[in-house]
């Protein structure tokens, strides 16, 4: 096995065994990266130097004894972090040359705890999308199938991870930005629980659903990066002063007498029969761990998607607002005045799924539509976090599919927009609600193409999906396969 | 026809704390363009806002003066526009629930108090600054002023004519510096004023149209603008014609308001909640701790001081005009016992001094024991009132306390009879022309020897034994 | 509800946004196939349903009145597409 192969834990004992050392694995995961970036192109910009520099200085503190949890480990950042002096372009032309004077508060606790950066991965522009189709950088393509796509918006994190060119990764996560590409990709991802992991730094597209989360190869590395990643932050407002458990206990409890929810509006017409497959099997391996899966209801599920398409391009119309050409990013040479300027800067500095997503958010905040609109889908809101709060009565975590189909062509949705929005069904729930989720592999199609069962959770119960997410991966059987690049 | 004009105020105060409200940039005006700001405030991608708790229990100290309803429960919202002082593309305030609400203040006017109601006090960021070239179609911005916290203060439509609009601001000025929470200074833009105004034919119920006037900088430029567009409106309806809802803008120079006439015309703001703040929610606990922690009001001291002190309403007006001077009138009252003499004193003299050199009353160098102690010289009749005048003025220059000017330069006053007698004597015979002529009835000729007593005294002699003395022997 | 072709000509003034008439008339009909699938909301009962602002109700998440340091003029302006001495440069609103 390459070490860029291996993961987190795997990697931590043999730097603690003196087997190895932070440059020997940044220079497997940059061999790797020269192999088969050219293919997958899970990266907008490769901090080579910066990894050497940091894989050196790791390698002196393991010298010292002083071993962090991350130290030497190469981590790679989606590309809407904020990380001071270095580009943070948002996959998009009106950031294209956007240098931040600051860190997010997540990059600098991974600094902190040692890790090295591998570079910024590709996404959706401004995380609008699941695809990663709209990148001002161009596509990122599905490590298992180059001519699919690998999910979005956190696209160039999940092939990133599936195809070894990082040892982990971070996304973000407004409608499945995490959950989606994990399970099309093949790889752990979590969204945590609004208010969980700090804002700050993340540039913003609907602020009240923006989370920060992990892309991981198995479960524990999912515990490892919780453990860094979540507490309370001052500089962000909506951050939560919960105390953050050590989340590697729950790596090793059974789920034996747990009651498993199984939401009946999540089982519709039109999951591909594989899917709906492997989500059966799945069901069946978790009852065999001596836990009972039973039937729950969130019965304004049919709202969801509705009120996301209302309320997140509202807030992603507002907080758009600030690229206009003055203050940082691209400006339009072509205006003779103040108005044409942020006319034509804005124009052509967004991709049109980002126009498209400013215009509709613009629309339902105007003048006379607020209330039938955003005040409407706010309470709205509401009741479909009431229907998960009466879910967890019943049960200690919901099982769902994570996408309705395995991953498709790249170009064969994108025309049109409500097909598109379709595929964001099982996930965007649980951002309204702001409740946790996690996926992880649950197998493969016949074409070979992964598929991704979510375990949800209630607020700050980030311990329960990883006890049954690790539970599961145990005892599933998957078996180790790669993606042949 | 005779029309009444309806006024509506909206101030603007920037708050006295030491950083901004939503991040920890200095707030201090003056500082070197763009030296003042973090990416927070700039609107960088990513940053999140985070309240100043200063900010609130200033904005709670403006909402009980102001006798308002403090809400137990306030938020934020975001306005949306676009303007290159505005960052974010958008300025964090407070829509549908501001911090006060339904207050008032009191205006003491000639004909009488009158109440203006005070629709709403709530928090918001200011802007920037653009400055425009003239030489080239550009314009350069300053974003230190972007995120220095603003309360808003919205009058109820109450006000009846300018100098109501005048007292108005007055008032408000005034409280807002008492409190300590705003220096007040229209010039450097820490108080600022936009009206509303309308007007209708006398006995009408419905309010005519209205016009939004901004761009006064001033006390008397708000009462000109006023003025003016009180005029302009009452032609137009005299005329026929109709008056136009529309922004316009008080040109100083001119002396007129012009009409705003841009596309920017009609703001859609596309108020919502903003998503990256949590409510405010103020227990009566802390409202009531902010209470007991209030001063003294400018009007309310004037009441007490009117009744305590038994001085006229000018003096309390006068003597009120700053804490500060409130408090040096207070303590000299305190220490001398003599409330309208000390009042006298302040207002005649130490004021003048002052303001000749343009110093705060804290910087005077007659502190209100010297003061008071001078008081108590007159009193006692170690001086007399018109060699204090020339004493207060040593102390003011010195500093040092009236006993030892009157010692340093032998400013005793003369109370020996049998010495005053001699003085008289000799005056009476150094002018016997006049003596002659006011024994034999030119009355008015004792002002003649009053004056030549003082000055062979050099003006220490008791005036009152002079009065006397000279009282007896002139009558022979 | 539907969008009519002013109507977002409007809306992209708005958000400062220009388009084609062919982009115009593509946003319309993609805008007006997602509002009616969004009036569906109409149908769900929200009788007293307070609106949700926030996933987690929090209250008073303040910061003390304390002076922090500011990015030098350098840091402030090294983004900026239009730069002159001290200031951000823009050009001047046409009235």
């Amino acid at each position: 096995m390459e070490l860029n192969q291996l993961t987190i834990h795997e990697l931590q004992e043999k730097i603690k065994a003196g087997e190895t050392t932070s440059t020997e694995i940044v220079q497997a995961v940059f061999r790797r990266i020269d192999a088969v970036e050219k293919d997958v192109h899970a990266y907008i910009l490769l901090t080579r130097e910066m990894a050497l520099e940091g894989a050196a200085r790791a390698d002196e503190e393991i010298k010292k004894g002083n071993i962090k949890t991350l130290t030497g480990i190469p981590i790679a950042l989606k590309d809407l972090l904020c990380t001071k002096g270095v580009t943070t372009t948002c996959a998009s032309h009106i950031l294209h040359n956007y240098v931040p004077p600051y860190d997010a508060t997540v990059v600098e606790k991974l600094r902190d705890a040692g890790a090295v950066f591998t570079g910024k991965t590709n996404m959706d522009e401004f995380a609008m999308g699941s695809s990663t189709e709209t990148s001002y950088f161009g596509i990122t393509k599905n490590p298992w199938d180059l001519e699919r796509i690998p999910g979005g918006s956190s696209g160039g994190s999940a092939a990133a991870v599936v195809a070894d060119e990082c040892i982990a990764a971070i996304g973000s996560d407004t409608g499945g930005s995490i959950r989606q590409p994990a399970a099309l990709c093949g790889v752990v991802g979590m969204k945590p629980t609004y208010g969980r992991v700090s804002r700050y730094g993340l540039v913003a597209f609907a602020s009240s659903l923006d989370q920060i989360g992990p892309f991981t190869k198995d479960v524990e590395d999912c515990a490892i990066m919780m453990n860094i990643l979540a507490g309370y932050d001052p500089r962000e407002s909506t951050s939560v002063p919960a105390d953050v458990p050590d989340y590697r206990q729950f790596l090793s409890r059974g789920i034996g007498g747990w009651k498993v929810g199984i939401p009946k509006e999540y089982f519709i017409e039109g999951i591909d029969a594989e899917v709906k497959d492997a989500i059966q099997q799945t069901i069946k391996v978790i009852e065999g761990m001596g836990a009972k899966c039973i039937e729950v209801s969130l019965p304004h599920t049919e709202y969801c998607l509705a009120v996301y398409y209302i309320i997140a391009p509202a807030e992603a119309s507002s907080n758009l607002a600030r690229y206009d050409g003055v203050k940082y990013g691209f400006r339009s040479l072509d205006g003779r005045d103040l108005m044409e300027m942020y006319k034509k800067s804005r124009s052509a500095g967004f991709g049109a799924e980002v126009k498209r997503r400013i215009m509709l958010g613009t629309y339902v905040l105007s003048s006379g539509y607020y209330d039938a609109y955003y005040k409407k889908a706010s309470q709205v809101r509401a009741l479909i976090k009431q229907d998960f709060d009466e879910a967890f009565k019943q049960c200690d975590v919901l099982l769902t599919p994570t996408t309705p189909t395995p991953a498709f062509k790249i170009g064969e949705k994108t025309d049109d927009p409500l097909q598109m929005y379709l595929s964001d069904i099982f996930t965007i729930s649980t951002n309204l609600a702001g409740i946790p989720g996690m996926v992880v592999p649950c197998g493969f199609t016949r074409a070979g193409l992964p598929v991704g069962v979510q375990f949800l959770a209630g607020h700050f119960e980030e311990g329960k999906l990883i006890q049954i997410a690790a539970a599961y991966e145990k005892n599933a059987n998957l078996g180790k396969r790669r993606p042949k690049l | 026809m005779e029309y009444d004009p309806v006024i509506g105020l909206e101030i603007h105060a920037q708050l006295l704390t030491d950083s901004k409200i939503f991040c920890g940039c200095s707030t201090k005006f003056g500082a070197s363009p763009n030296t003042l700001t973090c990416q927070i405030c700039l609107g960088m991608p990513g940053v999140l806002p985070v309240l100043n708790k200063k900010v609130v229990e200033y904005t709670i100290k403006m909402g009980l003066a102001t006798h308002c309803r403090i809400n137990a429960e306030c938020s934020f919202a975001r306005k949306n526009y676009f303007y290159p002082d505005l960052p974010k593309g958008y300025q964090i305030s407070q829509y549908a629930y501001p911090l006060a609400e339904q207050g008032y203040v009191d205006l003491e006017l000639e004909e009488g108090r009158k109440r203006i109601g005070i629709t709403r006090i709530h928090m918001e960021e200011d802007a920037g600054k653009l400055m425009h070239d003239e030489h080239n179609p550009s314009s350069y911005i300053d974003l230190n002023r972007t995120g220095v916290p603003l309360i808003e203060i919205v009058s109820e439509p109450d006000i009846r004519s300018a100098e109501e609009a005048s007292a108005y601001l007055r008032r408000l000025h005034e409280i807002l510096v008492y409190l300590g929470i705003c220096d007040g200074n229209m010039e450097e833009g820490s108080f600022r004023c936009d009206a509303n105004v309308s007007i209708r034919p006398k006995g009408q119920e419905a309010f005519g149209t209205r016009a939004e006037l901004k761009n006064m900088n001033s006390f008397r430029n708000v009462q000109r603008a006023l003025e003016y567009e009180i005029k302009r409106q009452q032609y137009i309806l005299e005329g026929g014609g109709e008056v136009v809802q529309e922004t316009r803008l008080w040109d100083d120079t001119g002396g007129v308001t012009h009409s705003m006439r841009s596309k920017e015309e009609a703001h859609d703001y596309r108020y919502f909640p903003d998503p990256d703040l949590v409510a405010v929610a103020i227990s009566r606990e802390w409202v009531e701790e902010i209470h007991k922690g209030l001063p003294e009001l400018p009007l309310e001291k004037r009441e007490r001081f009117i009744r305590d002190y038994q001085i006229p309403a000018y003096d309390a007006g006068v003597l009120t005009t700053s804490r500060a001077l409130a408090d040096y009138y207070e303590e000299v009252v305190k220490l001398s016992g003599q409330p309208k003499v000390a009042s006298n004193w302040i207002m005649g003299d130490i004021l003048r001094f002052i303001n000749e050199e343009k110093r705060d009353i804290t910087a005077c160098p007659v502190t209100p024991q010297a003061l008071a102690d001078m008081i108590r010289l007159i009193e006692e009749g170690t001086i007399s009132g018109k060699i204090a005048k020339e004493v207060i003025e040593e102390m003011y220059k010195t500093g040092k306390p009236a006993k030892a000017i009157i010692e340093e330069k032998g400013l005793v006053q003369i109370t020996d009879e049998g010495a005053l007698a001699q003085v008289v004597t000799e005056v009476m015979a150094a002018n016997p022309n006049q003596l002659a002529q006011y024994r034999g009835g030119k009355d008015k000729l004792f002002g003649f020897f009053v004056g030549q007593v003082m000055k062979a005294t050099q003006g220490k002699a008791n005036p009152q034994l002079i009065n006397d003395l000279l009282k007896k022997m002139l009558a022979g | 509800m539907k969008i009519q072709k002013d109507e977002v000509t409007h809306v992209a003034h708005l958000a400062r946004l220009e388009f084609t008439e062919a982009e115009t008339e593509k946003f319309t009909a993609q805008l007006n196939n997602i509002l009616i699938y969004m009036d569906m909301l109409n149908r769900a009962d929200t009788t007293g349903v307070e609106p949700m602002t926030h996933a987690i109700a929090q209250k008073n998440a303040f910061r003390e009145d304390l002076v922090k340091e500011s990015l030098s003029r350098e840091a402030t302006l090294a983004n900026a597409p239009d730069a002159r001495g001290d200031f951000f440069r823009v050009p001047k609103v046409i009235e």
